[in-house]
């Protein structure tokens, strides 16, 4: 029988955010058809204690703990030892976790040091006849497929956005400690977080819309000019009064590299598709966006999709998006902002 | 840092993303049907890593670019001819497949490997490059293997820039959620770094550096090793293309402010 250990770490607030939620929600199905519901859950950050009160209703058979101030910076050395010293403490033959940028890093190496495998942008977990099995998508999200192994334990880190997050009562629960080892080779110090100023974060995993930004924005219009200041002026304000993600679908290198003009508050993390993020939000609204395969892995996990283009036949659209308006962007998106402004 | 880095840089071919993909069961198990035959490309996010390393050691003299590779040895060849001119680098090649369905962590104990064997390889100045995932596995947990296997624990996932200090420390920005980037400091080699897009264009092709790259590339790609990569303990019970086709319904003829009340009524749904 297998013996199933949630991994999850706190955020700066000292609370679980949503992913590791949803992770504890795809555990807790995994453990009903493989162990009789039986889990553990490991909890690693400089404090634990608001992290497992929050999780304390959810049944988990124990809870498992390190807290120690070296963790409270997000880096490889001391994370990779803490969650080694979580899995050994455990005994887990199957280690779940959310796919964050913390886990991604270290839990691959934390893999090798127990001598299993570890799977990333895991989908879907199944259990059946006591075998998991997962799915997880190859080549950019172009092809899906389910893959078991037998290699043990197996280190499965879970895409956000995939199960609901976990909903409960928070309570009281007291957390097994578990030492992180006092000598520690640590070369590196996080001195700190880069971010846009508020308004001009325009990446927001959790938005309800993802907003995509074609090229065709930067392109010469029915005037024979460009108009990118008003095409920035649109976007931003469409943004600012919906709150949804933007995603561009061309790499701002290439558009460089092609001399082209390039919307000022694109950064590369906002590029989506073959070499940039594939986001999960219920619903997408594209934009000037041209293209076929590969482009359109960028809204794979888009739910409901719409597309304005001016090009009927563009492979973007057609086939893709659940409807496809046939218009000047630039005009229809003024319109837009219009309404969402009256309607305040 | 006056003796330079020595960049390791693992990276190897994908498709050319234009093609099409389709998946047929081989007699070892999935693949792309006439894999062989579609065009390659060096896997993006690992030329990002290659460019990135070729700036850095041109920035800090003494320093020595390798790109280790594992890939069908015609395919490896067909894509230095290309990337060859773009930067310079010594390469190490393996024979072996380099699709979406081989094991990660068997790739990295081939690349280990090579790793371990280039001769002159000083590993106290060893920075190991790469893209922080690739375009067919997608895995992003090969680096990170290959750092463990040599003993590396520092290490950076998702990395946009990584720039050399007055004191020879690194400041590194790695991409974390929310369009955000963590910000590290790092003593020093040796370390990994699994790039994102960094902040490079593609080099324009430089047939110098093309001609200088051949001479060690022809020889390089005559002695690669075949590498079989078992897939042991790893058994795929399916792969499918995903259901792509939505009826689309095309709007067209009206005016945008009819368009737009109906974009806004979708969206407050």
């Amino acid at each position: 029988m297998e013996t199933i250990l949630l991994l999850v770490h706190p955020e700066a607030d000292g609370t679980l955010a949503r992913p590791a939620l949803e992770a504890l929600t795809a555990t807790q199905a995994v453990a009903a058809s493989l162990t009789d519901g039986r889990y553990t859950v490991g909890l690693l950050g400089s404090g634990t204690d608001a992290a497992a009160n929050q999780i304390a209703s959810a049944g988990a058979a124990k809870l498992l703990a390190i807290a120690d101030e070296r963790l409270a910076q997000a880096r490889y050395a001391t994370d990779a030892a803490a969650a080694e010293a979580l899995c050994r403490a455990a005994g887990a033959t199957v280690v779940i976790a959310p796919a964050t940028a913390r886990f991604n890093r270290v839990l691959p190496g934390v893999s090798h040091r127990l001598g299993g495998r570890a799977d990333t942008h895991v989908s879907q977990l199944e259990a059946a006849d006591g075998a998991l099995s997962v799915t997880r998508w190859l080549y950019r999200q172009r092809l899906r497929s389910r893959l078991t192994r037998a290699q043990r334990p197996w280190m499965l880190l879970v895409d956000p956005g995939c199960h609901p997050a976990w909903q409960g009562e928070a309570g009281s629960a007291t957390a097994e400690p578990v030492a992180l080892p006092a000598e520690l080779v640590v070369r590196t110090e996080v001195t700190g977080m880069k971010a846009p100023a508020a308004d001009a974060q325009t990446i927001r995993p959790d938005a309800g819309l993802l907003f995509v930004a074609g090229a065709g924005w930067t392109k010469k219009q029915a005037d024979g000019q460009t108009h990118v200041p008003d095409a920035e002026q649109l976007i931003l304000g469409f943004l600012k009064q919906t709150r949804a993600s933007l995603g561009s679908s061309k790499s701002l290198v290439d558009l460089g590299g092609e001399g082209q003009a390039v919307l000022s508050f694109l950064t590369h993390l906002n590029q989506i598709g073959q070499t940039g993020a594939t986001p999960r939000h219920p619903k997408g609204l594209s934009t000037c966006c041209h293209g076929e395969e590969p482009h359109t892995v960028g809204w794979r996990f888009i739910t409901e999709r719409r597309a304005i283009n001016t090009d009927g036949n563009c492979g973007w659209a057609r086939g893709k998006a659940d409807v496809l308006y046939i218009a000047d962007a630039f005009a229809v998106m003024a319109k837009v902002n219009e309404l969402l402004a009256a309607q305040g | 840092m006056s003796s330079g880095y020595h960049i390791v840089v693992c990276g190897s071919i994908v498709p050319d993303p234009w093609q099409t993909l389709e998946p047929v069961t081989g007699p070892s198990g999935p693949a792309l049907k006439n894999e062989m035959m579609l065009p390659a490309v060096l896997d993006p996010w690992a030329g990002h890593a290659l460019f990135e390393a070729a700036d850095l050691a041109r920035r800090c003299p003494g320093s020595k670019v390798w790109l280790v590779s594992l890939g069908p040895k015609a395919k490896l060849q067909q894509v230095m001819m290309t990337i060859g001119q773009k930067a310079a680098f010594e390469l190490v090649a393996m024979d072996g497949p380099a699709n979406g369905f081989t094991d990660a962590a068997e790739t990295a104990a081939a690349l280990a490997g090579a790793i371990e064997g280039i001769a002159g390889l000083d590993r106290t100045r060893l920075l190991l490059f790469g893209g922080w995932e690739s375009a067919s596995r997608g895995a992003g947990v090969t680096l990170q293997l290959v750092g463990e296997r040599l003993g590396i624990t520092e290490q950076f996932q998702g990395v946009d820039q990584l720039s050399v200090q007055a004191d020879d420390r690194f400041e590194i920005l790695e991409r974390i959620e929310g369009g955000c980037h963590q910000v590290s400091v790092c003593q020093g080699p040796p370390a990994v770094l699994g790039w994102a897009t960094g902040h490079l264009p593609e080099p324009k092709n430089n047939p110098q550096i093309g001609m200088q790259n051949m001479r060690l590339v022809m020889p390089a790609l005559q002695r690669a090793k075949t590498t079989p990569i078992p897939n042991e303990g790893l058994a795929f019970a399916e792969v499918t293309l995903p259901a792509q086709l939505r009826e689309t319904r095309i709007v067209k003829d009206q005016s945008p402010e009819a368009i737009a009340r109906e974009i806004v009524d979708w969206i407050k749904e």
